[in-house]
């Protein structure tokens, strides 16, 4: 280390290291920054006297502005709540078929629930409410369990086949397949018709031994005439449009061993009102009754 | 002597500097997590957290495997619009069992703290078997693999185990069952109550994958059916000072 030196006149003074005849200017930190700096440590103070800062022995101290994060967030929540409380109280307390006249609640509860449905529907019913193999359809007037507002209501608030709630709608076709009620033969004879139904059979010289299967076997829930019966949730089997799919195969695969679709129960979820925005929502797509 | 010129006598001696940086990186730290070990609103009481089953354990693994948490966060914030879309914030409660817990930090897929019982069994194994056949627009690779693969749970004691070593309250019942307990959970025509006296009533026993066999798509579905529905949040009212 050498000595602090000035080579020329008027240089500041150097740092005092020299390395292979290299030094460094010892400049003073420029004054803007340092006051910024200085500044910045006051700040520090301030800030951990004004909000939540140091832990003491038996919590952290709680800062004199009395701000938290979960204080925060339950008087933001609160605060939307309560500018939605009157509109929500009247939705609640509306009757359900009434909503989709009320000039103020109808275009509320479609706007809400459109929103409520693609928050929490639209994973399985899709985001434009078409459905996908196995998760119905909500926009044409095809209805397992009744498309009428009360009946959407209360399939959104209990649910289906679920073990959530009590109240879930609930019917359970018999795996005539893999419980060996049927031959397999009678499986096939019974797929023809059901593909007659609605269309060509993939071998038309099974479907009338397949009407006698359907009619001792399957009529008891889907109608002799194969038009289903939502009191039991059982599917009409003669227009065309398919749950799971309605070619050979699958029909083959639905009947051995039968579907058991699940949707949760949303009371535990959402709000009345949230679940009648929804209820509201759905009815309008298309298909309401 | 000023004090900055003090300090070179630190800046110059690189054992001295090594030895102080040490001695501020110590009380920083001390300051920092120390207190986190006896502060008693850092983990509030809540009622509902249990150890997970041996499946819903399997399934984790299968979650940390496969790298979920890349993609997926287990942590809702207390901010209103995570609220309103996942429901209630995380609790620190919420992990206490989560070795190393989950909480990830990026979110290519939705959070995943709630997702219990939001969907459908069949929904999961769609999902894990081609996302897009239910979700068009989701960017998720398929795991139908997960199905194909058979599990025994032969080693599922072992990391229970572990998991007691570092506190989780596993009994050496639990431990010595979790063979037994993993196979029920997934067959709900078996003898399940011993699983249901060990870990709480409310313990789903389904076929998750909807498959013959026990498959790491069971141990997975198990698991996320759980997720974020142990607490339970009629009896809890948060300490809003924090």
């Amino acid at each position: 280390m050498s000595k602090k030196s000035q080579k020329f006149e008027g240089d500041p003074n150097t740092t005092g290291h020299e390395w292979d005849g290299i030094e460094e200017f010892d400049n003073p930190m420029p004054r803007w920054w340092l006051w910024t700096f200085y500044a910045t440590i006051i700040w520090g103070v301030l800030y951990t006297i004004a909000y939540p800062a140091w832990p003491l022995i038996n919590g952290a101290t709680a800062g004199v502005l009395g701000w938290s994060t979960r204080g925060d967030v339950a008087a933001e929540i609160t605060a939307v709540e309560e500018a939605n409380a009157p509109v929500n109280a009247k939705l609640e307390a509306a009757e359900l078929t009434a909503i989709a006249e009320d000039a103020e609640l109808g275009p509320y509860a479609v706007s809400a629930g459109s929103a409520v449905f693609k928050t929490w529907c639209a994973q399985c019913h899709g985001s434009g409410a078409a459905g996908a193999k196995g998760y119905p359809n909500l926009l044409d007037d095809d209805w397992l369990w009744g498309g009428s507002v009360e009946d959407i209501h209360a399939t959104i608030t209990h649910g289906i086949r679920n073990e959530d709630s009590d109240e879930a709608r609930y019917s359970e076709m018999p795996a005539f397949g893999r419980d060996e009620l049927l031959e397999k033969e009678e499986i096939s004879q019974v797929v023809n018709y059901v593909m007659s139904l609605s269309g060509e059979p993939q071998d038309a010289s099974k479907v009338e031994a397949g009407s006698v299967v359907f009619a001792d076997n399957c009529a008891s829930c889907h109608m002799e005439d194969g038009t289903g019966d939502r009191a039991q949730g059982a599917p009409n089997l003669a227009d065309a449009i398919w749950l799971y799919g309605g070619d050979y195969g699958t029909l083959t695969e639905t009947v051995s061993n039968s579907r058991y679709g699940v949707m949760p129960a949303w009371n535990t979820r959402l709000t009345e009102a949230e679940i009648r925005a929804v209820s509201s929502y759905v009815h309008q797509l298309g298909g309401g009754e | 002597m000023s004090i900055l010129d003090k300090h070179k006598i630190l800046e110059t001696n690189a054992t001295l500097l090594l030895i102080f940086s040490f001695l501020v990186v110590t009380i920083g730290g001390l300051v920092q997590i120390a207190p986190l070990f006896y502060l008693e609103n850092t983990i509030e009481k809540v009622e509902g957290m249990r150890p997970y089953t041996p499946l819903e354990m399997a399934g984790r693994e299968v979650y940390i495997r496969e790298g979920c948490y890349v993609c997926h966060s287990q942590m809702i914030r207390p901010m209103r619009d995570e609220v309103e879309r996942y429901g209630h914030y995380s609790l620190a409660a919420e992990s206490m069992y989560d070795r190393p817990f989950q909480w990830g930090s990026k979110r290519t897929g939705p959070d995943l703290a709630r997702v219990g019982g939001r969907y459908s069994d069949e929904w999961h194994a769609d999902h894990l078997r081609d996302p897009q056949s239910v979700v068009p627009e989701s960017v998720m690779p398929k795991y139908g693999f997960l199905e194909e693969k058979k599990i025994d749970g032969k080693y599922i004691g072992d990391i229970m185990a572990t998991n007691a070593l570092l506190g989780t309250p596993y009994t050496d019942e639990m431990i010595e069952a979790a063979q037994a307990d993993f196979r029920a959970q997934a067959d709900p025509d078996s003898d399940y109550d011993g699983l249901l006296e060990r870990y709480g009533e409310d313990i789903n026993v389904r076929n998750f994958d909807g498959q013959p066999g026990i498959s790491e798509a069971d141990a997975l579905i198990a698991y996320l059916q759980m997720l974020g529905t142990l607490v339970d949040f009629s009896t809890f009212t948060p300490d809003a000072s924090r």
